[in-house]
């Protein structure tokens, strides 16, 4: 049996996009759609929320879809290959999605948001829903998981900012698409960048169509000690962590939020330069982007 | 071998009549580095100390003392030069002398009731108990009784206070404990929130040691109530009790403008990052702290009080400490007040914030300020602090923190039936018995934000409680393992590793 948190496999979408399967029984059988873990790559490393994108109770396995943006995620890229460990993963943390009685949902994933989207969906489609997915690329190079989509979506929209693969525009397109060819949606799901989920807010407010967002604000512990994860829903200020990370999507102030992702901006910067460095130095390349 | 002591007739008259100085780091030192302020008594130091105690026969003081410690006996041993005896009275007792002589708020508990204050200064208890907790850690002595299996298995959820303590009585009885922490490392507010230079990292290493030479088992990364719940715990794992300290974590805000701002973080988030995660290091680690120089900290607690002395030896130019009382009502303790005085931060007191204002890109770069009179009492029987109208006034602050206190955690709410009370904490009777059967709690998660030693006292009741609901009567000692479970010359502790410089002589 191999050992706790071990990656059994990997996935590379794209240059800087790469799923991980990582053993943690426990934690796959605990794992519901919607909730995140923490994972904690090597000694002295940052604690990074990560929605959880698949779970296989069988298989002892959960799944992690990763985009190798900054230092600590170029790091992962880089490190956690086949038979590699994470020093820990914590979770599921978060309160886990409501998969309610919807009968007609659409799921709508942005870029990497479309790998947590999944479970959301999945769950919403054994539950008895018709599930429409409206993913968005930006173009098909960056493509992923859509067969895995397909099999559990009635209908299925796939966007890209170049119309290299499916329609040509943002998620909002496809989504309008839908909401225009059905009247009774009941409930509409999206993950992705700030920006896309408040503009599909936007898009789905007029109809008054329930709105669930996930959000993926900066956090420390993931246990509601920090209050780093702090978002403005309404006239409240909720903790993603443990409040969340699913809301109300008409109720979220997303331009807070966007603000609050960019508050470690230049440390974020500055790790990544100096790790980048390192790497050369060590005659690793793949610190770069495009290997 | 019992040496014979000085003076065995002690009376106010007779005994040292000024309380023994402990040596200290200068403040212009010690506001840039992590090591103690106080660096401990020396031995001729805690003697003299020890005969301050007149051995009176009411002993205030125990009654005074949370965890109902020995008090006189203890000070008695090492006026007797035993010290090994006058750690096996503190042992018996309190699990963490090395932590609590500390962190105590001793001036409010034993000392303030020691009958030597009638007079004079009381007995400097915690001063002694800190001196012989660092000797045990030093000599490697343990209270490790090496009890038989009585075949209960107990899980504790939270490795602060409240659980070590919990956790170390029930091992003793003979359960197999296990302790689950849902962060990286054990330790609880002992380990991300207390700074190093109120409790080295080697004093809460030293004592985690110890409850894993107990038999305690630590589970680190494990989230109770998500991984798995208190009922799996009960009814598929095993456990024949549970014992919740979780703490009480979810820090409170103001809900006042501008408090998005990057730079406006909760104490606990500073703390975090500077204690648990190393930040100060970035970008030798991979947290960064996020602080700027000119730093506000809201409150004027133990928590503010931490993280405006971290603030400090991380880097920041200048301290303000914001409170709208006055200094007499601040909830600090007057040590640590006295000891952010004397490092240079600057006190506002009488002094509310009202927004916090930003440089349009996010950031935020200065705090609007009002001025506060004192009114009449409120329900806390302090006099309510009420704003002076027209004294508003701009005051530049890059990183203002929160440490107005803190919530309850919702977790164990969201994962549960448990009864909680109106503010979310959970309810239990005296003892710590929740309205699940078999299911204790206590320490901040019960009581709100708290102290250690509280915490401490509610899991050693919470544990005696355990034990009377499994029908723990008698523990059955391994006497082949002598007297302490120890072996001549075997050393249970990890050496404490002073940082070098640490030892004080004069």
């Amino acid at each position: 049996m191999p050992q706790n948190l071990k990656i059994l496999g990997r996935d590379d979408f794209s240059p800087s996009t790469f799923a991980l399967e990582v053993y943690h029984p426990q934690l796959a059988i605990a794992a519901r759609p919607g909730q995140f873990v923490i994972v904690i790559v090597s000694r002295g490393a940052e604690r990074i929320p990560l929605t959880i994108a698949d779970f296989d109770r069988e298989k002892g396995t959960i799944t992690l879809v990763i985009q190798a943006v900054g230092q600590s995620t170029k790091q992962m890229q880089d490190e956690m290959v086949v038979g590699a460990s994470f020093l820990a993963v914590v979770g599921p943390m978060g309160i886990p999605s409501k998969i309610g009685h919807a009968k007609k949902v659409v799921c709508v994933g942005g870029g990497l948001g479309v790998a947590p989207l999944f479970p959301q969906l999945r769950a919403h489609k054994e539950n008895g829903a018709y599930v429409m997915g409206v993913v968005g690329f930006r173009n098909e190079n960056f493509l992923f998981w859509e067969k895995k989509f397909a099999s559990y979506c009635d209908e299925l929209i796939i966007c890209t900012d170049d119309g290299s693969a499916g329609i040509k525009g943002l998620v909002t397109l496809g989504l309008e698409q839908s909401i225009s060819k059905h009247d009774d949606i009941d409930e509409v799901v999206a993950i992705g960048p700030p920006i896309m989920m408040k503009a599909v807010a936007e898009t789905t407010r007029p109809h008054a169509i329930k709105t669930v967002v996930s959000l993926n604000p900066i956090m420390v512990d993931g246990t509601g000690m920090c209050g780093g994860c702090r978002v403005r829903i309404g006239e409240e200020t909720k903790f993603g962590c443990v409040d969340g990370p699913d809301f109300d999507g008409h109720q979220v102030d997303f331009d807070d939020l966007m603000t609050r992702l960019r508050r470690f901006a230049a440390d974020e910067h500055l790790a990544l330069e100096r790790w980048q460095e390192s790497c050369l130095a060590k005659g690793v390349t793949s610190g770069k982007e495009n290997r | 071998m019992v040496r014979k002591i000085a003076n065995p007739h002690r009376t106010i008259r007779t005994i040292p009549q000024d309380r023994t100085p402990i040596p200290e780091q200068p403040p212009e030192v010690r506001r840039s580095n992590f090591l103690e302020v106080a660096l401990g008594y020396r031995s001729q130091d805690a003697t003299l100390e020890s005969e301050r105690c007149l051995l009176c026969t009411d002993k205030p003081c125990v009654a005074g003392c949370p965890v109902g410690i020995d008090i006189p006996a203890f000070i008695l041993k090492i006026s007797e030069k035993d010290y090994r005896g006058a750690y096996d009275v503190l042992a018996t007792s309190s699990l963490l002398p090395a932590i609590c002589g500390r962190v105590c708020p001793q001036e409010d508990q034993c000392e303030a009731v020691c009958t030597v204050a009638d007079t004079l200064e009381p007995v400097a208890i915690g001063r002694l108990e800190r001196w012989i907790g660092d000797m045990a850690i030093e000599e490697g002595w343990a209270s490790i009784p090496y009890s038989r299996p009585n075949g209960f298995k107990v899980g504790v959820v939270g490795s602060g206070p409240a659980g070590m303590a919990a956790a170390a009585d029930l091992a003793k009885a003979g359960c197999e404990v296990t302790i689950y922490e849902a962060l990286h490392e054990a330790g609880g507010v002992l380990r991300y929130g207390i700074p190093a230079f109120r409790l080295p990292n080697a004093v809460v290493d030293a004592e985690i040691s110890n409850l894993t030479k107990l038999g305690v088992q630590i589970e680190c990364n494990t989230l109770v109530g998500r991984l798995f719940t208190i009922p799996q715990m009960l009814n598929e794992m095993g456990f024949d009790a549970v014992f919740l300290a979780t703490g009480a974590g979810y820090p409170r805000f103001m809900g006042i403008r501008g408090e998005s701002l990057a730079g406006v973080v909760s104490a606990n988030e500073l703390l975090t990052r500077a204690n648990l995660m190393d930040a100060g290091d970035f970008p030798q680690v991979g947290t960064p702290l996020g602080m700027g120089e000119e730093v506000a900290v809201i409150g004027a607690g133990n928590t503010a009080m931490d993280a405006m002395r971290v603030a400090l030896r991380l880097g920041a130019k200048n301290v303000h400490c914001i409170y709208r009382r006055t200094k007499e009502e601040a909830p600090a303790r007057a040590e640590e007040i006295h000891h952010a005085e004397e490092e240079g931060v600057q006190f506002h007191w009488l002094t509310a914030p009202i927004e916090i204002l930003g440089n349009g890109d996010g950031r935020a770069t200065a705090m609007r300020n009002i001025r506060m009179e004192l009114g009449e009492p409120d329900d806390s029987g302090r006099r309510r602090p009420v704003p002076i109208p027209g004294s508003e006034y701009e005051f530049r602050a890059d990183t203002i923190v929160y440490a107005i206190g803190t919530n309850a955690n919702p977790i164990m709410g969201q994962t549960t039936n448990l009864d909680l009370n109106e503010w979310g904490y959970v309810k239990t009777d005296e003892e710590g018995a929740t309205s699940m059967a078999g299911v204790y709690a206590g320490g901040d998660i019960v009581s709100g934000a708290a102290t250690v030693i509280l915490a401490m006292g509610a899991g050693r009741k919470a544990a005696g409680a355990i034990k009377r609901y499994l029908g723990i009567r008698s523990v059955e000692r391994d006497e082949t393992r002598g007297p302490y479970g120890v072996r001549p010359g075997e050393k249970i502790h990890t050496r404490l590793m002073m940082p070098s410089g640490a030892k004080y002589d004069t």
